[in-house]
């Protein structure tokens, strides 16, 4: 069973939509429990860095986040919940992240328009399953104004050019985060999702 | 590369498509989620649904609307037209959508906006303008770089004229957190003769945000302007993708061709 991380920030309804039609069953979850016995794991992310940090803390999925992937289970982060990962953010104030991935969060340091709205492509550092079928150069959907850098650049698994070029997902191992929204991006995501519930199952 | 946006849209009036996809095999034309389906197999990359009943009383035929098209369509879903509250934001995001579009009420009541941005995120909050020139040619709507033009904000589906300046509008609503500015030009608006490239170009050189056109598509040329010298984010169209004048393929192949980065 795939658990859906609810930490009451924001509605899960597109990506549970997302999910029912790729035919995936999952859990909607806000429980550490629910995730202890989940094969695989779902943290989407809609608000603010810090905001999303008091809430995980609040409903005890700080450390059962950090146990579950710590044991390299399959692990999908969708936008906040790629930034999540990380040490820590600059958005709004200096926040500390869940510190699973080291580096940091930063915003846009340039003079195109931020938020990042719209469809933008990946290319592909590192061959992935959860990216199997996903050529490079496919356009995925980004709603974003800040960006992952991580300190170690091997766990970059896409990146995107908006001035210049960005880490847009990581892999390591079973954890895999998108900065962009698969559930949003038509074909493409779908076959993200996917190769999400092809790596859960095939554990 | 940053793809530009082509989002057909879709006007709805009690539960039914008004101006929708005429001349295709569907097994009834007027059904929203069959449609909105139909366009997401075209390649639309967003898609606006706009809900132009007059009374409040539909509020729940267009919610439903909305939760059985979001089951259907994985790409963001915009749906606007008579959101007034925060209540109605919530509701409207949790049927499915991902953004909502606000005109009158945002003129009316602007901390609208700023409550919306900091519950649902800026992401979410789309600011409708209705535009009409006040000084100006209101028939040669096309490059006009040095011409004294000015806007004035419209509200209630652009029927009342109101005495604020567009492009100040445009600002203010950014600073109030909208996250995109969807700009409708009401002299252009249905004469198919092309945006007003020259409203757009002075909202988007000013705009931290994206910036989405609207009113005046008629050909590709026209969805070029608006985003070479308009200088918009993204076009939005209903008649041209309706009556099937165009494919929205044929639209970005075009726009390709001539340099335009389009999602193919």
């Amino acid at each position: 069973m795939i658990a859906l991380i609810d930490y009451g920030m924001g509605n899960l309804g597109s990506v549970s939509n997302a999910l029912r039609f790729i035919g995936c069953e999952f859990e909607i979850t806000s429980a550490p429990d629910g995730l202890s016995s989940a094969d695989g794991a779902i943290l989407p992310g809609v608000g603010a860095f810090g905001d999303c940090m008091e809430n995980l803390r609040e409903y005890s999925l700080v450390e059962a986040i950090r146990d579950y992937v710590a044991a390299d289970r399959p692990f999908l982060g969708i936008c906040l919940g790629l930034q999540l990962l990380f040490g820590e953010s600059e958005e709004m104030g200096t926040h500390a992240g869940l510190d699973i991935v080291p580096g940091r969060v930063v915003r846009f340091s340039h003079d195109r328009k931020i938020p990042q709205i719209g469809w933008n492509q990946i290319e592909k550092r590192q061959d992935c399953p959860q990216l199997e079928g996903v050529p490079d150069g496919s356009y995925v959907y980004f709603v974003h104004s800040y960006h992952v850098v991580p300190e170690d650049e091997s766990v970059i698994a896409t990146t995107t050019e908006y001035s210049y070029e960005f880490c847009s997902a990581i892999r390591r191992g079973n954890l895999f985060a998108t900065q962009f929204h698969p559930e949003k991006s038509s074909e493409t995501g779908l076959q993200i999702l996917r190769n999400f519930v092809k790596v859960v199952e095939g554990q | 590369m940053l793809a530009k946006r082509i989002i057909p849209c879709l006007d709805v009036k009690d539960g039914r498509v008004v101006k929708g996809v005429n001349y295709v095999d569907f097994r009834d034309a007027g059904d929203p989620v069959e449609q909105a389906a139909w366009y997401n197999g075209e390649g639309a990359d967003e898609l606006t649904l706009l809900d132009i009943t007059a009374s409040l009383e539909h509020r729940d035929t267009v919610l439903d609307i909305v939760r059985r098209t979001a089951e259907e369509i994985f790409i963001p879903f915009t749906v606007g037209g008579g959101i007034r509250t925060i209540e109605d934001i919530r509701d409207t995001t949790q049927a499915g959508a991902d953004k909502v579009s606000i005109m009158t009420a945002a003129v009316e009541k602007p901390d609208l906006i700023t409550e919306g941005a900091e519950r649902f995120g800026s992401q979410c909050i789309v600011v409708a303008i209705d535009a009409k020139r006040v000084v100006g040619d209101e028939e040669n709507l096309g490059p006009a770089p040095d011409e004294q033009i000015e806007w004035r904000v419209h509200t209630h589906g652009g029927t009342r004229q109101t005495e604020i300046d567009a492009l100040e509008y445009a600002r203010r609503a950014e600073e109030l957190g909208a996250g995109e500015l969807l700009v409708t030009s009401i002299d252009a608006d249905g004469t198919k003769a092309g945006y007003d490239v020259e409203l757009l170009r002075r909202i988007s050189e000013h705009a931290g945000i994206p910036v989405i056109a609207s009113g005046g598509a008629g050909t590709i040329e026209h969805l070029y302007e608006a985003l070479d010298y308009g200088k918009a984010d993204a076009v939005l169209a209903a008649s041209i993708f309706h009556f099937r004048e165009l494919t929205i393929r044929q639209c970005k192949e075009e726009l390709a061709e001539r340099g335009v980065p389009v999602r193919l």
